[in-house]
């Protein structure tokens, strides 16, 4: 059987997501719960998984094998990241700039090129309760961390039948498509303020321009929620469930606690939303 | 002219809040907004557009299915999965060229793909804001993040300060808004996570040798872990230029949309100002009191 796949995405970072989604995966039997927010993924504080495998992840970058480099200069001119320079008579790799799309390796006429890997990040994958769990984390200062992606997408589709929630990576780029794509639901997490809508607006853009389904979860909710159901209403979007703006929940949070294990309404809540998620995908 | 650039591991920590109070703290600069995918700046400080210029952030590739043959080495050949049935799929495609250079007939041409817009507006107070415009799913915002602080070079005129307001994270963009500045100020939040994405990003800074200052907002939801991350600093020797209270003002100014110094009497814009006077006392004199 095939996964069902539920993202969790937020626009940009401190909405909620993470809340959202760890919080979901708890009340759903049967889940998956995948951090692709590799810059910082934060999920592991709250479901605290005993880790059973954590698999680097590696990218190919060029090594220049004198023996056979002429000093062409082919594979300079090729990169088009300028993560290669000619200087005297060494021909410089500056790895931090290199996409690994192998135009050099390819381009060099006297095979010159050897690409060796290079760790970029990590995966650990474990399990917290009934909740399966993996995490993809990007060393500090590399550039791109859709490799890892693209590897927890593997690792994903090595299970069966289970209920995937992704915890994306905030914004709107490239890794956050790689994050989201193919899914069977978007839960878009916003807040009801100035700021928090226009990132809502840039997110419904991406996942529109993806053609996937979406729904939008209201944190922090209060009494200025009208902004966000005003716009959502007009956009078509279902706003399925709102978390109370309450210090006693920021208190839950900043303890690494799930809200579903404290506060029996919210852990209703989250019920509800995992079924009307469901429904909403059946249709 | 001094760039101080305010990080914070992750979003939603009060970094655009502290960025928009100094807005009307610090007297004679330009703002830079670099969080590029998400800028905030303006829609509080409600600038006047004065300019705005197209930024072509990346090369996609372009398959003509005139010349194509349709032999599929292209897509044979592309790392990133960006070609199928003989066309590309700009979201995925790196740009990189290896399918242009590999075409046996020469069917496929680079473009320069329009990712977003430089923004510069002018404040009530005359000053400028310079920000930016990712297209959502576009690639390239390190480069974009750049070309923001060059518009800022380029405008800054007499300005003693540049603040820029860095991006979440720790990849690319964030070294890109950290670069060449004079010191970094970052904004936590004593949660777990907040503490976590706080060393993370302290580990980004250490690499530049710039001088970190840490300020703990929200410091009182969590006591214990404001003294873990207090001790955290002591230790590694950052200075914790202020703690900044759980403050409904704050709640308040965010949903108005108005600028925090319009609560004076709030403690968290006072705690703000506090903050500033340290950072100044350093870049003018370089130590801090504390």
């Amino acid at each position: 059987m095939r996964n069902v796949k539920i993202s969790v995405l937020s626009g940009k970072g401190g909405t909620g997501k993470t809340t959202v989604a760890v919080n979901l995966a708890k009340v759903i039997d049967n889940s998956l719960y995948a951090d692709c927010d590799v810059e910082e993924p934060n999920g592991y504080l709250f479901l605290i998984p005993d880790i059973t495998k954590e698999i680097p992840v590696k990218i190919k970058i060029p090594e220049i094998d004198y023996s056979k480099c002429t000093l062409c200069g082919d594979c300079v001119k090729a990169c088009r990241f300028g993560a290669l320079a000619h200087i005297g008579k060494r021909i410089l790799v500056f790895d931090h700039l290199c996409h690994s799309c192998g135009a050099c390796f390819e381009m060099c006429p006297h095979n010159a090129i050897i690409e060796k890997d290079k760790i970029i990040g990590g995966i650990r994958i474990g399990k917290s309760g009934s909740v399966d769990f993996i995490e993809g984390k990007l060393n500090i200062g590399e550039a791109i961390g859709v490799p890892i992606l693209k590897e927890i997408k593997k690792i994903i589709n090595s299970y069966n039948d289970k209920i995937v929630v992704v915890d994306s990576s905030p914004g709107t780029s490239c890794s956050v498509i790689n994050s989201i794509d193919n899914s069977d639901m978007c839960i878009l997490v916003t807040e009801p303020t100035p700021y928090g809508f226009h990132d809502l607006k840039l997110a419904v853009e991406l996942v529109r321009s993806m053609n996937l389904p979406m729904a939008v979860v209201i944190n922090k909710s209060g009494d200025e929620d009208e902004i966000i159901e005003k716009y959502c209403k007009e956009q078509d979007i279902d706003v399925l469930m709102k978390i109370p703006f309450k210090k006693e929940i920021a208190k839950a949070y900043s303890k690494g606690k799930l809200l579903v294990d404290f506060d029996k309404e919210i852990k209703d809540k989250f019920k509800q939303l995992s079924g009307q998620v469901m429904e909403l995908i059946k249709r | 002219m001094k760039q101080i650039v305010i990080l914070s591991g992750k979003g939603g920590t009060g970094k655009t809040t502290v960025a928009t109070t100094l807005s009307t703290v610090v007297k004679n600069k330009i703002m830079a907004d670099c969080d590029v995918e998400a800028p905030n700046l303006d829609i509080v400080l409600q600038g006047e557009v004065i300019k705005k210029e197209d930024f072509y952030g990346k090369e996609s590739a372009v398959i003509d299915s005139d010349e194509c043959v349709q032999c599929g080495l292209c897509e044979e050949l592309c790392r990133f999965d960006a070609i199928s049935g003989f066309k590309v799929n700009p979201l995925y495609c790196e740009g990189c060229g290896l399918c242009m250079y590999k075409c046996p007939v020469g069917a496929i041409r680079m473009e320069y793909e329009k990712t977003g817009e430089v923004i510069v507006s002018k404040i009530k107070n005359g000053e400028k804001i310079v920000y930016a415009l990712l297209y959502p799913g576009a690639d390239g915002s390190g480069k974009l993040v750049t070309e923001v602080r060059k518009k800022a070079v380029e405008l800054k005129g007499e300005s003693s300060y540049m603040i820029i307001d860095g991006m979440p994270g720790v990849g690319c963009p964030v070294l890109a808004s950290a670069t060449g500045t004079d010191a970094a100020l970052i904004v936590t939040e004593p949660t777990m996570s907040g503490f976590e994405d706080m060393k993370r990003v302290l580990s980004v800074v250490e690499k530049f040798k710039i001088p970190s200052f840490v300020c703990i907002n929200k410091w009182d939801l969590n006591e214990e872990v404001t003294e873990k991350i207090q001790n955290y600093c002591r230790e590694n020797n950052i200075t914790v230029v202020g703690k900044i209270d759980f403050d409904e003002a704050v709640v308040e100014s965010l949903k108005r949309l108005k600028n925090l110094s319009e609560y004076k009497e709030s403690t968290a814009y006072n705690q703000i100002i506090d903050i500033w006077n340290k950072i100044e006392n350093y870049l003018k004199k370089g130590d801090v009191c504390v």
